[in-house]
């Protein structure tokens, strides 16, 4: 195992899952919008993490080291599934092969969002530092508050879930959104 | 229905509930006239909204439990390699 100088950016595969999972899966499912495929390439990012964590320098923090290796895991999926549909179908030849040489595939594939590019880009960003937030949450807190406001299942069924009363359930969302609210309000109110 | 003045920690809590759609009418009312004199309060609910826009907005989505577990499960069994 590797250590960089900077204390915050030392490996520790053991939080991964933890840390990161949520992190890396809202990322994926907006590229990939499909969720067996993003489980199967969150799972490979972290392989592929072990695999060479003893390239990790430290340079970056963990997360954003995990992150560039899940886009290449993305784009490897891409390469996949245009290779797969059969080159007839798919090439688009709005410019010549040598325009588009060194450019990304995933430029080739169709883009169906009809929203404007910099306002999902700001909402990836609120989605980033959203979870980012709630990494910083007592697990028990993070837990609740993520069944309750992103999951959106019902109280009667966290409850039973996680075996505490509705009160409790109560009290811990307040304590969540507080803390939400103070960690999102210099950037985002 | 109870008294008409909510204490602080009523109201924040018919706060909260509204954020999630599940507060009554009543009580949305009560909310309302107490915010009209209560400024910590107010502040709080004004967060609170904001908090549950930024939500809606980011469209943000976790895993399941379930296939967080099951990612956790397959890690551990690679992490021993190491």
């Amino acid at each position: 195992m590797s250590h960089g100088k900077d204390p915050n950016h030392i490996i520790d595969p053991n939080k991964w899952i933890d840390r990161y999972s949520d992190y890396l899966y809202n990322y994926t499912i907006t590229r990939v919008n499909d969720k067996e495929i993003a489980l199967d390439i969150i799972q490979d990012t972290f392989f592929a993490g072990l695999k060479s964590m003893k390239n990790f320098k430290g340079e970056a923090s963990e997360r954003t080291w995990l992150i560039s290796i899940l886009k290449r895991k993305i784009i490897d999926h891409y390469r996949k599934i245009n290779s797969k549909k059969g080159k007839a179908e798919v090439r688009m030849n709005y410019k010549s092969e040598l325009d588009s040489e060194g450019d990304w595939l995933e430029e080739q594939v169709p883009d169906n969002s009809e929203n404007n590019a910099e306002e999902s880009l700001i909402n990836e960003e609120l989605g980033s530092a959203i979870l980012n937030c709630l990494s910083k949450l007592p697990k028990k807190q993070a837990q609740v508050f993520k069944m309750k406001t992103i999951q959106g299942y019902d109280t009667e069924i966290i409850c039973n879930e996680l075996n505490i009363t509705a009160s409790n359930l109560w009290v811990i969302i307040h304590r969540a959104r507080t803390a939400m609210a103070m960690c999102l309000k210099d950037n985002w109110f | 229905m109870g008294k008409f003045f909510l204490k602080c920690e009523e109201a924040s809590h018919v706060c909260d509930k509204s954020q999630y759609r599940e507060s009554s009418f009543v009580e949305r009312i009560k909310l309302t006239f107490h915010l009209l004199y209560c400024k910590v309060c107010r502040g709080y609910s004004k967060n609170n909204s904001k908090l549950t826009s930024c939500i809606e907005k980011s469209k943000v989505t976790c895993l399941d439990e379930s296939a967080k577990k099951e990612i956790k499960e397959n890690f551990q069994k690679e992490l021993v390699k190491y």
